[in-house]
């Protein structure tokens, strides 16, 4: 594994916040994805003797949190709504229009044809009063009908066009 | 009659201008104070004071707080750990958000009061994973209440130490469930245990007696710590007592988060007066009171029995406007208060297809360790989602509810029951619509609003 100095110290502090390793699995999955954007075999491998669990241990727990990712995903992740709250005042629009808008289907590990984005619906973010609400990487986005996930879309590929 | 003033006590500082997260602006609003009081107290006078405040449990199911810490093992020898429950994601509830976000030394205060209560050397918050800001904000929170030494070893230079850490889940919604966020923070898949034997408050985190609270329950427990549990018995209903955070979501004017002291508002003027009634043009058809597993209701029906008032047996006949908003008077009419989350459907909804938004949601975070759960879940979108995108047929309506009533009762946690009611109770409320949907589909308008 090719983890960033920091990553590594980050990764040593949080197994001191647990008096049994194995609870550390979560945390070391996200910093490890963070880093490296997905979780890759020899990650699961390196996580196992890093807690001194077995494979079959790691690769349980990544294959059950739908936040973690078996493969490499779009450079910026909008995580859209699905649930009820944000159904009701427009969420499967905000969805479709993200899709349009980057050409791609909404799932858990589709990318979008420029390898900029995964569209993907998600379960109820605890924002309900201010549906429909969208999660682009960590920031949340509140009250996002058409015309806002148009200007949200637009700033991506705005970003991504000042990149190149 | 028109609904009474808000009365902000958990939600005091949320939104008022000028008023930041970090330490300094607590401090500057009297912040740690109670806690530096409750260290002069006896542990068990604190709770006591919690016992005596009938305290309820704001995570869903209302269990009362006071009794919940008399249950810890503490003969076992082994160290008592505190688990907050900071998961929220009970389609309809929205209130830790802003408390962690917006107050995390609120938090903070009231877990190190919990936990000095209780002899408990450490506490982790378990917080859900889509929420990374607001596990930022706890961490700098937490660091500065080091820095201080509200929070570590010695605290004010007392021989209590207590550490706090935050612990991100990864997007599962059974992480919310006690037993299976305990799984979930041991570094496993959060399949719930079964109870019996596995109590937290015996057998908990690394087989430890456990006490798993909600955030917004250890806020109460600041509250009481400062005004005294008598005092809280004061607000509220005599068996719902100090205030109510409601999350109304869906089709209303304004919605959002209201606080109340419990009981004392009804539904129809916290969705008429406080939330600004229905939208232009529309009526109210459908509200879910306490998360989206609690039971529907519909406008229109009434609600009739014997209720207590005082030392009185009274006669009751309610609209769903009349219904008071408290865990009594909800599960008196056949459904519940659970996480306060309010959600107001319109006569713009069709009750088939917002049940199979609902059922997706059950499919998709069923833990699978329970055929009855697990296969019955996704049988229940299966059906309703075909009923909408594909044919639906006049029998579809029965087989609905005969899967859900193959659930409850058979599962190891209340997943099962969680899943079943919205079926269970969409099709008693609706069998009309449920019923001919076969039949209305023809005429329903193409470009209505898509649910699922
Ligand atoms: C399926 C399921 C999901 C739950 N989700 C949450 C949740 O997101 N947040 C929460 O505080 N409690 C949740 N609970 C309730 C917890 O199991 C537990 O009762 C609660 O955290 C206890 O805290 P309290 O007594 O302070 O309310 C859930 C329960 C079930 C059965
Ligand atoms: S009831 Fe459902 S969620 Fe609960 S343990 Fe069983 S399968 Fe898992
Ligand atoms: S339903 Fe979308 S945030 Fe809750």
């Amino acid at each position: 594994m090719n983890l960033k100095p920091e990553t590594l110290k980050r990764i040593d502090e949080v197994i001191t916040h647990y008096p049994v390793k194995r609870s550390a699995t979560l945390p070391l999955l996200h910093l490890v994805q963070e880093d490296a954007g997905y979780i890759s075999d020899e990650a699961i491998a390196w996580i196992a003797k890093k807690l001194e669990l077995e494979l079959i241990n790691v690769l349980e727990v990544v294959t059950f949190y739908p936040m973690f990712k078996r493969k490499p995903i779009g450079r910026r992740h909008i995580k859209v709504c699905r649930t009820l709250s944000c159904a009701l005042v427009g969420g499967y629009k905000t969805c479709e229009t993200f899709e349009k808008e980057f050409l791609t289907h909404a799932g858990p590990t589709e990318v979008s044809p420029d390898g900029e984005v995964t569209v993907e619906f998600v379960e109820c973010l605890a924002s309900c009063g201010t549906a429909p609400v969208v999660l682009i990487d960590d920031v949340l986005h509140e009250k996002v009908d058409c015309a806002k996930a148009k200007q949200l879309a637009a700033q991506i590929k705005a970003e991504a066009a000042a990149r190149k | 009659m028109s609904a009474p003033a808000q009365k902000r006590i958990i939600f005091q500082h949320i939104d008022e201008p000028g008023y930041t997260n970090d330490l300094a602006c607590y401090l500057k609003h009297g912040g740690y104070e109670v806690m530096k009081r409750s260290f002069a107290r006896p542990p068990q006078e604190l709770i006591d004071e919690v016992k005596k405040s009938g305290l309820r449990g704001r995570g869903g199911a209302g269990f009362p707080c006071g009794v919940k810490w008399g249950l810890v093992d503490r003969k076992s020898g082994k160290p008592i750990y505190l688990i907050v429950n900071a998961d929220e994601s009970e389609p309809g509830t929205f209130k830790d958000r802003y408390i962690m976000q917006q107050d995390p030394h609120q938090l903070i205060e009231g877990t190190i009061i919990s936990c000095f209560a209780n002899n408990v050397k450490q506490a982790y918050i378990y917080i859900r994973g889509e929420m990374a800001e607001g596990a930022r904000i706890l961490e700098k929170a937490i660091a500065e209440a080091r820095a201080t030494n509200f929070v570590g070893p010695n605290i004010l230079g007392s021989s209590y130490s207590c550490e706090i850490f935050v612990h991100r889940g990864a997007g599962a919604y059974i992480c919310g469930e006690e037993t299976g966020l305990i799984e979930s923070l041991e570094g496993k898949r959060a399949n719930p245990r079964i109870k019996p034997p596995y109590f937290p408050a015996v057998l908990g985190l690394y087989q430890c007696p456990t006490i798993v609270n909600n955030v917004e329950t250890l806020c109460h427990v600041k509250y009481i710590a400062d005004v005294g549990g008598e005092a809280f018995t004061k607000i509220g209903t005599p068996n719902h007592t100090g205030p109510r955070i409601f999350c109304v979501s869906g089709h209303v004017q304004r919605p959002g988060y209201y606080e109340f002291p419990a009981g004392t508002v009804t539904m129809g003027q916290l969705l008429n007066d406080v939330c600004g009634g229905p939208l232009p043009g529309r009526t109210f058809k459908a509200v879910i009171p306490g998360g989206s597993s609690a039971k529907v209701m519909r406008f229109g029906e009434r609600y009739k029995g014997k209720r207590k008032v005082g030392t009185d047996m009274v006669d009751y006949d309610w609209g769903v406007e009349d219904v008071p908003m408290d865990f009594d008077s909800l599960g008196m009419i056949g459904t519940m208060g659970g996480s306060g989350g309010v959600i107001v459907m319109d006569d713009s909804v069709n009750m088939v297809e917002a049940l199979a938004n609902i059922n997706a949601f059950y499919s998709h975070e069923s833990c699978g360790q329970c055929t009855p759960c697990r296969e019955g879940s996704l049988w229940m979108k299966k059906i309703s989602t075909r009923m909408v995108h594909g044919d639906a047929r006049p029998e579809d309506a029965a087989l609905l509810k005969s899967v859900a009533d193959q659930i409850p009762g058979r599962t190891i946690c209340a997943f099962g029951e969680a899943c079943s009611w919205p079926t269970q109770s969409f099709y008693l409320k609706f069998k009309d619509e449920f019923d001919s949907y076969s039949e209305a589909k023809k005429t329903l308008p193409a470009d209505r609003r898509v649910l699922v």
